[in-house]
Parts: C-alpha cells; sequence; structure tokens
C-alpha cells in the first residue's frame, strides 16, 4: 500500500502521455484539413470564375496563362479565363501510360526476382531496385533532357515529321514518349518492391500444394502467388499512380514546355508530340506565384492534384486492408 | 520462340525441365526474363552513365568553392553552398519528422483509442504519404505567408511576408519523411511481441513507462531505418527546394542572431543546383549539373547503404524472444 500514491500518480502521467501522443498524432488530421482549406481557398477564384468549363478545352493554355499573368492591376479586371484541359489531358496521359507499361513490367520482373532469378543475380537485383527506387527524380531528369530528349529529337523525328506539324507545335525531342519512358522507369522500382514483398510473403504450403498437384511452376506462379497478392499489386500501383501523377521537376525537364493536347489522329507523331502535366506547369510558372490571379490558378491546379491524390490515396489504403489477413501490412 | 525459351530457361534452380511446359507457358517464362534482363541493363545503363559523367567532370575544388552567378562556366565556381543546403535542409526536416512521427506511431499501436480516431490518422498519414510534393510546396508558401509564420522567413516591403527560407522548406520537408518514419516505427513497435509488454506491466511499471524503457530501445533499429529513408527522401526532393527555398544560389543570410539568420535566409540545394545548372534551368551547364548529380547520387547511395546495414544488423535486445 505505500506505493500507492506513486502508482496513482504513474497512472495520471499514463494518462497525459495517452493524450500528449494522442495530439502529436492527430496532428496529420489538423494538417490534411488545414492543406484543404488553405489550397482551396486560394483557388476558388480560378474556379469560380470559369465553372465547369475550368475542366474543358477551347484555346490555347499558354496564351491563357499569359493574359492571367498580364491581367491589370486593378481586382475587379482580373482576367481569370481558364480552359486546362490539354494540361489535365497531358497528366492523365503521361501518368496512364506509364502506370499501365509499368505495372505489366513491374510484375514480370517481381515474378522473374522472385522464382525464376539465379541467386546470384537474386542478391545483386534486390538491393539495387530499392536504390533506383531512392534517385532523385531530378537525376532522371537530367539524364532525360541531355541524353534521351536530343537523341529523340536528332535521329528518331524526321524532319518531314518536324514539318508536317511545324505551324501547331514544335518538335524537337521533348516529347510524350520520353515524358512516360523515364517516368515508367522511375516508377517500376517502387512497384517492384512492393510486389516482390507481397509474393514472398505468400505461404509456401500454397505453391507447394499446387506444385504437388502437377502444376508447373509458372502457372503456380500466376494462378495461386500472382492471386493471393493482388491486393499488394493493387496498392503498388495506386502508390505508382500517386507518385507519377505528382512528377513535376522531371516531366517539367522532358516533356516540352508547351500545353499542347498530344493527338492520337495524328498516327505516330502523337508520341513525339509535347505536352505538359499540371505539377510541371506550377513548377514552370513558379516565379508568378505572386501575381494574385496568376497564383490562384496555380493554387487551382494544385487543387485538382490534391483531390486526384486524396483519392489515390483512400484506393490505397482501402486496398491493403485485406493484406492484414496475411499479417504483412 | 520456344525453342529460344528453352534454350534460356533450364539454367534457373533446375528442379523441372521446361520440356513439358505448354508454349504459351514457355512464351510467359521468356517475357519473365526479357523483363528481368531488361531491368538489370537499364539499372547498370543509369549507374554507369553516372558513374562516367560524375568521374570525367567532379573535381574536388568543386566541392569547397561558393557558386557565382556568371556567364563564363569558368568563372561559376563550385557547389559548396548547395552541399550545405541539402545538409541543413536533411537536419531540419528529420528532426522534425522523427519525434512527430515516432509519436504517431507509438500512439498508433499502443494506443489507438478510439478506434475510429487511430484509422482517421492512419489513413491521413496515407494521404499525406500521397501528396505530391509540389502540393506540399506551395501549400507552405500560402500557410507560412501568414503573418504569425513572419519569424521563419523576411518581411518584404509592404508587410509581405515571403515565406521562402529554410526554415519552411525545412518544415515541409519533414511532411515527405513524416510517412516513412511512422511506417517503420509503427513495424518495428508491431514486432515486438505481446509478452515482452505484459511482463513489463506485471514489474508493476506504467505503459508509459513500458514504452520508454522496453519498446522505445527496441524499436531503435526501426526508428532509424526510418529515419535514414526519410532523410534519402528529403534530399532528393526538388519541387519544395525550387518553391519554398528562394533561389538563391549562395547561401542568403536574413536578419543577425547567429545561427538563426542562416535558418531564416534563403538557399539552394543539390536538387535545385542540378535542376538550374540543366537545359531547363538558366544556368546551363551541364558539366556541373552532372558533377553535382553525382555528389547527389553518392549521397542517396550512402544512405541507402546506411538503411541496409540497420536492417541486417537489426539487433534485437536479448529479452525477445
Amino acid at each position: 500500500m505505500a506505493d500507492l500514491p506513486g502508482r496513482v500518480s504513474g497512472q495520471r502521467q499514463d494518462r497525459r502521455a495517452e493524450l500528449g501522443l494522442g495530439a502529436l498524432a492527430s496532428c496529420v488530421l489538423l494538417l490534411i484539413v488545414g492543406m484543404v482549406v488553405f489550397v482551396f481557398g486560394k483557388a476558388w477564384p480560378s474556379f469560380a470564375h470559369n465553372g465547369l468549363a475550368w475542366f474543358g478545352g477551347g484555346g490555347n493554355v499558354d496564351r491563357q496563362l499569359t493574359d492571367i499573368f498580364n491581367s491589370p492591376a486593378n481586382p475587379s479586371n482580373y482576367v481569370y479565363k481558364m480552359h486546362a484541359w490539354p494540361l489535365l489531358y497531358g497528366t492523365a496521359v503521361t501518368t496512364l501510360g506509364a502506370v499501365v507499361i509499368g505495372i505489366t513490367f513491374a510484375l514480370l520482373s517481381a515474378v522473374f526476382i522472385v522464382e525464376f532469378a539465379p541467386a546470384q543475380l537474386r542478391r545483386v537485383l534486390e538491393p539495387v531496385v530499392r536504390l533506383l527506387a531512392a534517385v532523385p527524380s531530378v537525376i532522371y531528369g537530367l539524364i532525360g533532357i541531355l541524353v534521351i530528349v536530343p537523341f529523340v529529337g536528332n535521329h528518331l523525328i524526321s524532319q518531314g515529321r518536324k514539318e508536317s506539324v511545324q505551324f501547331v507545335v514544335q518538335l524537337n525531342g521533348t516529347s510524350l514518349l520520353v515524358a512516360v519512358l523515364i517516368l515508367t522507369v522511375m516508377i517500376v522500382p517502387i512497384m517492384i518492391a512492393i510486389m516482390v514483398d507481397a509474393l514472398r510473403a505468400v505461404p509456401s504450403a500454397w505453391t507447394e500444394g499446387s506444385a504437388a498437384l502437377g502444376v508447373n511452376r509458372w502457372r503456380t506462379i500466376w494462378s495461386i502467388s500472382v492471386r493471393a497478392a493482388r491486393p499488394a499489386i493493387v496498392a503498388a500501383a495506386v502508390l505508382a499512380t500517386a507518385r507519377a501523377l505528382g512528377e513535376a521537376i522531371m516531366l517539367s525537364m522532358v516533356s516540352g514546355s508547351v500545353g499542347f493536347a498530344p493527338n492520337p489522329i495524328d498516327g505516330l507523331t502523337f508520341f513525339v508530340e509535347p505536352t505538359r502535366p499540371l505539377a510541371a506547369t506550377i513548377v514552370d510558372n513558379a516565379e508568378g506565384l505572386s501575381v494574385k490571379p496568376f497564383g490562384q490558378t496555380l493554387y487551382a491546379f494544385a487543387a485538382v492534384l490534391l483531390v486526384s491524390s486524396m483519392f489515390l490515396s483512400l484506393a490505397g489504403w482501402a486496398a491493403k486492408q485485406p493484406l492484414r489477413k496475411y499479417g504483412n501490412a | 520462340m520456344a525453342a529460344h525459351a528453352h534454350a534460356v530457361a533450364p539454367r534457373t534452380r533446375a528442379v523441372e525441365s521446361t520440356r513439358s511446359w505448354r508454349t504459351l507457358d514457355r512464351i510467359g517464362l521468356l517475357f519473365c526474363w526479357a523483363a528481368g534482363i531488361a531491368l538489370c541493363l537499364i539499372t547498370a545503363a543509369i549507374v554507369l552513365y553516372m558513374l562516367v559523367k560524375g568521374v570525367q567532370f567532379l573535381r574536388p575544388h568543386l566541392l569547397v568553392t561558393h557558386p557565382q552567378p556568371d556567364l563564363d562556366q569558368s568563372k561559376t565556381g563550385g557547389f559548396l553552398d548547395p552541399i550545405l543546403g541539402t545538409l541543413i535542409l536533411t537536419v531540419i526536416g528529420i528532426s522534425v519528422a522523427l519525434p512527430l512521427g515516432v509519436a504517431t506511431a507509438v500512439w498508433l499501436t499502443e494506443y489507438g483509442r478510439p478506434a475510429s480516431l487511430a484509422r482517421a490518422v492512419e489513413s491521413g498519414v496515407e494521404i499525406v504519404a500521397g501528396t505530391p510534393s509540389i502540393v506540399l510546396a506551395i501549400f507552405g508558401l500560402v500557410v507560412f505567408q501568414q503573418h504569425i509564420f513572419s519569424w521563419m522567413s523576411f518581411t518584404a516591403q509592404g508587410n509581405a511576408v515571403f515565406a521562402r527560407s529554410f526554415l519552411t522548406a525545412g518544415a515541409m520537408m519533414s511532411l515527405i519523411a513524416l510517412p516513412l518514419v511512422v511506417g517503420s516505427t509503427r513495424e518495428a513497435l508491431q514486432s515486438i511481441p505481446r509478452h515482452v509488454r505484459e511482463a513489463s506491466y506485471a514489474l508493476g511499471k506504467s505503459r508509459f513507462a513500458t514504452i520508454r524503457r522496453v519498446l522505445l530501445p527496441a524499436a531503435r533499429p526501426g526508428m532509424a531505418t526510418g529515419a535514414t529513408l526519410g532523410m534519402g527522401r528529403i534530399a532528393g526532393d526538388t519541387a519544395i527546394v525550387v518553391i519554398l527555398l528562394g533561389a538563391s544560389l549562395q547561401l542568403q543570410a536574413e536578419g543577425s542572431t547567429p545561427l538563426l539568420k542562416t535558418l531564416r535566409g534563403t538557399g539552394s540545394t543539390l536538387t535545385s543546383y542540378v535542376y538550374n545548372n540543366s537545359p531547363a534551368g538558366e544556368g546551363n551547364a551541364p558539366q556541373k549539373a552532372y558533377a553535382a548529380a553525382f555528389v547527389l547520387l553518392l549521397i542517396v547511395v550512402a544512405l541507402n547503404f546506411a538503411v541496409d546495414v540497420l536492417v541486417r544488423r537489426r539487433k534485437e535486445p536479448q529479452w525477445i524472444r
């Protein structure tokens, strides 16, 4: 009984610790609320002036941006006209292109690493993949702009092709093709790392059972391991999509600084036409943030990115829930 | 096609021959090998290319001279300031992210009541992890322009807060590292068996004492892993630097308090230096960009190596069995 006061104060300390830690943890929620409030508050005039046409096409985005940048100093004369479709389209095409190619490639590579690679190669590949996932995007951008863009511009685009669209857009190598290519290289390591972990975590009894029934190794992997790892594959895809969506620096370096929507009707030229996703547009125009209507337009781009990435994160979180059954999430 | 697949395949762990496989399965296997080999080739190409360019252009004097704006490339100096900038930013970012992340992880695993709040926090961390750094950057810009944050940067004429400084950029950088710290600390805490906690309670220790004296020491390698991963991410981020650190090449101090004046000032980091010296930026000095990118890559490789060592040498205390 002598230590009763001590114990009581211990309990009180405990209670205080719980509250304190809980408060710190809840800061994250506060932060997210703040993010939504501030970004949307700043972006609202741009959306309000354009209505749904904001998401539509029409006109030249770059000219609209210039007009907004040069709007008169008087707040009532601010120009807000913005039809952001080419930017949204550019974001969607680069992201989807990279993710679709990336998933295929990453899944094949992950299966290779887990199941078919010789042991020595596997020992090298795994740390290297993790390293590739950590390489800063600016380095990928640097290689892209100094090596791949000139190569595409000088060797893959013929003079005739450049002339065929010269009144619409300049082809100089900064293109959808390069953007998707480098974006794929950037997101594949992340996906491989997650997929390899998930394929490893499949209980070996399941695959052994399949093998014992006379199913060959290839089919065992595809019908047992990959199927069991499906939630992780979805989670990997979601994470990679979020990364690709938000990539700004690398894309602003290699995708061309033109707010142009590549047109699939152009045939092969489609792949070498420049584009500029939302995130890259923000970085490219960052010095205009202090011009009020222009800044508000950029915040509107950020708001679109924020909402899409939030939905992706929630989807990824939901996709990961079934994984808990296997004790790895 | 099938014959070719056959020629490549049997050199794996040859427990069964692919001879009995259907053609379609063999083609699939061939694709698998192709993907694996392509992965090796791309990796080797990137690493070797950066290595060659780095060795070609990196000179010791570049590491110790200040950058100067000049048209003549021989006079633009090195990148001492960007290296310092990367260091300062990484330290600020991780020293905010580590306590916050560990607290969040401890609360989530050890308390987590009410459950609905815990789930909300959990998905909140996920949302922060998924938010593009460019969005974090311009969110930081609008937040730190509020007047209560004027001490973090400087106030320009017309009473507008500039909002660009090492402190503001570091604060936003910490959000990039936060999810990684939370993730690996949680994993470490969850891997501590229940009976360890119960043993501590049985000795009359309170929950808090258990956390402080038993769980956190045991989770230290996990925390270190998360922190190192986070530092790698901070060192490699460009968007926040470009927008929130101001665009000055050298460290520009603000005010007169010794240390604080640098932190309140603007500067550059290796990432923004590479970006500005690439053809996309104003500098357009590819050699310097390659050299700086090589240094940056070395930093990232070193951090990655540290993570590997930490994970492998995760020495669990004797009492965790």
